[in-house]
């Protein structure tokens, strides 16, 4: 690999001040955790803003970051529905209906919230699957990590790993959520502040809006698309064949906007525990509408450099730049992130764009750990191993599952070396194991006759229905196996972005109509459901607060302003 | 319990790094070669940093973060 960058005394001073002040928070913070409250769930003192901050960051993962440059690259100016048609809504949607239930049911957690509302089996099924997940996405996370400081800086992907892993340790087990929290802070505004010079850098350098449109127009040509194709987000959404992305409008609405981004956004407890942490049920259901702010300008620092690096690579000569290709013979996408660090920038904010990079990595990590050991504890080891023990027990417990989460994180990352197809597999069963649980809590919160046999069931229905959907269709020049087809072949996709909405479509679907059916044939829920469900809990009166504190006219505020945004870049 | 506000360590944080930064700057001069070339784009970037880790900073003295309010 030719590409690597090369670091100056002052780029890894930037890298050593960071990682030094990490662990420096963590030591501050230990004083303060007394209680699993204060290690789980920050003792539910985090003001609003801090708790939104946290809520976006916690997503903005280095795969993220990277992931969104690399679909810039690949689909242009169509890869902000991710954020515009998905995220947004989502988000809204969470705070002004969902909070209150995640909130005042006093719940710890997502799995805790399904116990209270359905059963014990529903809760069991979601905690060990999810547990499972944040290891391996915290593996996966780690195997990014190493691979991409071997590739760029010639650093040793174990020591890389080790190096990274060691410090997320070392902050959480001495500072718990809140010390995730805060990174995730500080890793925000290192992103912001580390990309928006090569945001500002890469625009002059190709002649602004209009030089990149120019740009991406020769892109579109030079691979049989309309000149716009880039640069507009919905005008070639029309059909699967205008658009790279082969995917049209509905199944991308559906697909993506309701039911995949109202999957994650609503019931991922990495994401939901920031807003639990919140220090009153005002801040909690402001945590999800405050993060819509930078979550909808985001495009514009992850998706905007991967569109500049497509472009630059029409252009000829020095100030261009070519992808370097997998060993396939395609592009590799996942580097244009580090290489528009490369070629924009000079040592010194080198170090800072690094930094940026090395943060997200290490909260994405910390994100998964926090809610690893949350519901590890709460849900698994309390209830099902050992009951009724002291808080400091727990609290002892959730360090000692750290640890022991970060050793089976490594060994993921190590098996991921290994045998590239397992991360393929697991990411898959996850993605249908996640598919239905909107519709679980969807019905859970909104219709007070659901009951636990029908959301059990619901979600094993949905869970199948996505397996068997897979393995009946299979994207447009792919082979039966992983990409699926195993199990015989009803339907063509045109790509695999289409296969997965539609596998998440019909999960959703599934899961919908079973665990209203199964739970019409078995009784009515036989507890109090007040403060669980819409239909039986007061509602909340915040006449008193200021406009701007109130959660329905964030919402309404936020769904305007990116209604906005989709009309400009339409 | 929450005992540290964390605008500081934000603000200290990119304080230092933004003093580091336009440090360097100055002692090296705007890169020759490249897009920024001319243009001291460590020293103006670093100066932006330290600017937002001072006002973080202030911030923390003119308003103290409220303490925690419990369920409403």
């Amino acid at each position: 690999m030719n590409h690597v960058l090369k670091l100056s005394v002052v780029d890894y001073s930037i890298i050593g001040i960071y990682c030094l002040y990490v662990l420096g928070i963590g030591l501050v913070l230990r004083r303060s955790i007394r209680t699993s409250s204060d290690f789980f769930l920050s003792g539910r003192s985090i003001p609003a803003w801090v708790a939104g901050l946290a809520f976006m960051s916690a997503n903005l993962g280095a795969q993220e970051v990277i992931g969104m440059a690399a679909s810039g690259a690949k689909y242009g100016m169509a890869t902000s529905h991710f954020y515009w048609v998905g995220a947004i809504p989502a988000m809204v949607f969470l705070g002004i209906f969902m909070m209150p239930f995640y909130y005042g049911s006093r719940a710890r957690s997502v799995p805790e919230y399904l116990r209270l509302r359905f059963d014990e089996k529903t809760r069991a099924f979601n905690a060990i699957s999810f547990t499972c997940m944040t290891v391996m996405s915290s593996g996966i996370s780690m195997y990014a990590m190493g691979l991409l400081m071997n590739l760029l800086l010639g650093w040793n992907f174990s020591l890389s790993m080790w190096f990274c892993a060691g410090v997320v340790l070392l902050y959480i087990v001495l500072g718990g959520l809140t010390s995730a929290i805060y990174n995730e802070v500080l890793q925000f505004f290192l992103i912001v502040f580390g990309f928006i010079p090569l945001v500002l850098l890469g625009l002059h350098d190709i002649g602004g809006w209009s030089g990149l449109q120019a740009g991406l127009a020769r892109v579109a040509t030079s691979q049989g698309y309309a000149p716009g194709v880039w640069s507009e987000s919905w005008r070639f959404m029309g059909s699967t064949s205008s658009n790279p992305m082969g995917v049209e409008w509905f199944g991308m609405v559906m697909g993506l906007g309701f039911v995949l981004s109202f999957g994650y956004w609503c019931t991922d407890f990495l994401i939901v525990q920031r807003a639990m942490a919140a220090e009153s049920m005002s801040a909690a259901r402001r945590t999800p509408l405050i993060a819509t702010l930078p979550k909808m300008l985001f495009p514009f620092l992850v998706i905007v450099p991967g569109m500049i690096a497509i472009a630059l690579t029409q252009r000829a000569g020095a100030g261009g730049l070519s992808l370097p290709s997998k060993p396939d013979g395609s592009l590799n996408f996942d580097l244009v992130i580090p290489l528009m660090l490369g070629h924009y920038f000079p040592n010194g904010l080198l170090g800072l764009g690094l930094t940026a990079l090395i943060a997200s990595f290490m909260s994405g990590m910390a994100g998964n750990l926090t809610a690893f050991n949350t519901v590890w504890t709460n849900d698994i080891y309390q209830p099902y191993i050992r009951s009724g023990a002291s808080d400091a027990h727990y609290l002892w417990m959730g360090r000692i599952i750290t640890v022991v989460g970060v050793v089976l994180s490594l060994l993921a990352a190590y098996l991921v070396a290994q045998f590239n197809n397992i991360m393929d597999v697991l990411q898959l069963v996850f993605a249908f194991i996640n598919a239905p649980l909107f519709a679980t809590f969807l019905l859970g919160m909104f219709w007070k006759r659901a009951n636990g046999h029908g959301a059990f069931a619901g979600l094993v229905a949905g869970t199948l229905a996505a397996a068997v959907h897979h393995g009946l269709t299979l994207p447009a020049h792919a082979v039966a196996g992983i990409k699926g087809g195993w199990l015989g072949l009803v339907h063509v996709y045109p790509s695999e972005m289409a296969q997965n909405f539609w596998t998440a479509i019909f999960a959703w679907s599934a899961g919908f109509i079973v665990t209203i059916v199964v739970s019409l044939a078995s009784g009515a829920p036989q507890k109090d459901l007040a403060g669980l469900v819409y239909s039986q809990t007061p509602r909340l009166r915040e006449a008193n607060e200021p406009w701007y504190r109130r959660p329905v006219v964030l919402g309404v505020l936020a769904l305007a302003a990116v209604t906005v945004l989709n009309i400009i870049f339409w | 319990m929450m005992r540290l506000d964390i605008r500081a360590p934000i603000g200290w944080l990119f304080t230092l790094i933004g003093a580091l930064l336009a440090g360097y700057g100055l002692l090296t001069g705007a890169p020759s070669t490249g897009t920024a070339a001319g243009l001291n784009i460590n020293a103006w970037w670093g100066a932006v940093l330290a600017v937002f880790g001072i006002a973080m900073l202030l911030s923390t003295r003119r308003r103290p973060m409220a303490a925690g309010k419990g369920l409403t």
